[in-house]
């Protein structure tokens, strides 16, 4: 890629973010998101205060400090992890064929920049923008749990940038569904990717509880199929990896999708989920007639 | 001597069943410009696509000064406005020009900006959101947009389809004055008269296929002289100019008094209407 190109890119970069941060969505999003924020910091209060009470004075075969943090900042990775795909999902609504049908498009793909880096730039600026909503989210209710019960997950970063990376794999999805499907169809087919992955989670997780090596490896080939699902339980899991005994054992099996260890080929199959993703939607966007 | 800009060789398109262009050939050199007329579903703005890199073709070659209709070369040497475009709505006319700017790596800067505007008369409009345009105003707007760069082809389609009579004037005399700097213009249009106007070369396709070609002048040969006697009005079909003063005398010396005399053309509309068979799409 030349300067030039590079230079057309980081237009088209610029242009997607702005255009994200115009939509009606992003706004919806925001107000969602200082909703979710305001109503997590008062359930955190609220969680943390009972359960000091509650466990005031007995033998602590829980600790209730971890029990109650981790599951709500659980919640909170899940939410975000939602919130985050929504915004995902509508900042890549129609991006090729959408934008096609209504004429959009053709102005800019007749310029030297080129399809491929077209996409990839479209597909940066999305990642971006909800890449780095996934980050503000998430730091913010760490934040709320710090402060409203003293409780930190045992890794923090770890976790926030699966969430980022999650959300990136869902923008490239959806990116992927926009080289083919009509704009309603891509978001229905994209919400019901990511509730397959997540569903696929719980799957394995229930698999693991009842002791099914069938159900456990059903779930987690799903998950690595859509390995969104395999970040966001390998972030609940780093939430907790240190925790011991009991509560460890009981916070595995968190009520938003269990949490299950991953290595480092989990980040390495991830990048590499990401950028076929990209290099499919990409030769469907050259093959494609405007 | 140099080739020319666009070099169209037996191209076919088909889209599933349908065959969109059926082996096409057609030039155009620098400083002509040339009228695509045809029905709706000849193959216009399939062949105006292809040239521009919009639409694979399934046969054929096109070729851009010299480069394969669709290479970075190509596309860097053209301008394009579709018939069915949008720009965001939420950009300046001057935003959008700096956005074309800045992904065709031109170099014009403000400047250009500012001439481009003033020559489709939106001076006055630089800062004005595309969306607060009207439909005219934003078919202007994209004339500029596809100028950016100095393009050495323009393709245009259907480019004053939403323009009322001022707006068209304002563009005929813009092509005019590209033609003039050597630009290559194929112009999609179903407005015969406008065509007949301003184009040297006119192409009409129906059914994917080319069914005639010419300057205006030479496809609307003569059609008739009409001779206004002294027994009523005598037509001889197919007779031209040279042809009217033997007619004359014939008459004459056969009797009959001769009070005017009128050679007919055929207009390019006639052209057009025999060229296509009546076929409207």
């Amino acid at each position: 890629m030349n300067g030039a190109q590079l230079s057309a890119a980081a237009t088209v970069v610029g242009l997607s973010i702005q255009e994200g941060l115009r939509r009606r969505v992003f706004l919806a999003v925001l107000v969602l998101t200082v909703g979710f924020l305001a109503l997590y910091a008062l359930g955190a209060h609220f969680a943390f205060d009972d359960v000091d009470e509650f466990a005031a004075g007995e033998t602590k075969i829980l600790d209730p400090h971890a029990f109650t943090g981790a599951t709500i900042f659980g919640l909170a990775m899940f939410a975000t992890l939602f919130l985050g795909a929504v915004l995902a999902v509508f900042l890549t609504l129609g991006v090729v064929r959408g934008d096609a049908e209504s004429g959009l498009l053709q102005p800019i793909v007749v310029r030297p920049i080129g399809r491929t880096t077209m996409l990839v730039a479209r597909f940066a600026g999305a990642a971006a923008l909800s890449g780095a909503y996934v980050l503000v989210v998430y730091f913010a209710a760490w934040a709320i749990t710090k402060a409203t019960g003293d409780w930190s997950p045992d890794h923090l970063l770890g976790p926030a940038l699966g969430l980022a990376l999650a959300v990136a794999i869902l923008a490239a999805l959806s990116l992927l569904a926009s080289t083919v499907l009509s704009v309603t169809a891509q978001g229905i087919v994209v919400f019901m990717v990511f509730g397959a992955g997540l569903t696929a989670g719980l799957l394995a997780q229930i698999g693991n509880a009842i002791d099914s090596d069938s159900l456990h490896s059903i779930g987690r080939t799903a998950s690595w199929a859509l390995p969104f699902e395999g970040l966001y339980t390998a972030g609940l899991h780093a939430l907790i990896s240190e925790t011991s005994g009991l509560t460890g054992v009981v916070l595995q099996l968190g009520p938003f999708g269990g949490s299950e260890a991953a290595g480092p080929q989990l980040i390495a199959w991830a990048f590499l989920y990401l950028t076929g993703v990209i290099a499919l939607a990409a030769f469907l966007f050259s093959r494609r007639d405007l | 001597m140099a080739g020319p800009v666009l070099a169209v060789s037996e191209l076919q398109k088909r889209y599933g069943s349908q065959q969109a262009l059926a082996g096409v050939d057609l030039e155009v050199e620098a400083g002509q410009l040339v009228g695509l007329l045809g029905p709706n579903g000849a193959g216009k703005s399939t062949l105006t696509k292809i040239a521009c890199g919009l639409v694979r073709p399934s046969a054929g070659r096109v070729e851009v000064v010299g480069h394969p209709a669709g290479s970075a070369r190509a596309r860097a040497a053209l301008g394009y406005l579709a018939e069915l475009f949008r720009f965001p709505g939420w950009l300046t006319a001057d935003e959008l020009l700096r956005l074309h700017h800045r992904l065709s790596g031109s170099e014009g800067g403000a400047p250009e900006r500012r001439q481009l505007l003033g020559l489709v008369e939106l001076g006055d409009a630089a800062g004005k959101r595309v969306e607060a345009m009207s439909k005219g105003m934003q078919q202007r707007l994209g004339i500029a947009q596809a100028l950016i760069g100095s393009p050495r082809l323009l393709l245009l389609d259907e480019p004053t389809s939403a323009l009322d009579p001022v707006g068209r004037r304002i563009v005929r005399e813009l092509l005019e004055r590209l033609r003039g700097r050597g630009v290559a213009v194929l112009l999609n249009s179903h407005l015969l008269s406008e065509v007949e106007l301003i184009c040297d070369h006119v192409a009409i396709i129906a059914g994917g296929r080319l069914v005639k070609a010419g300057t205006p002048a030479g496809l609307a040969g003569a059609a008739a002289v009409v001779v206004e006697t002294g027994s009523g009005l005598r037509t001889f079909e197919g007779a031209g100019r040279e042809e009217a003063p033997g007619i004359v005398a014939d008459l004459v010396a056969a009797g009959e008094r001769v009070y005017g005399v009128e050679v007919r053309h055929s207009s390019l509309e006639d052209v057009y209407l025999e060229a296509v068979g009546g076929v409207t799409g």
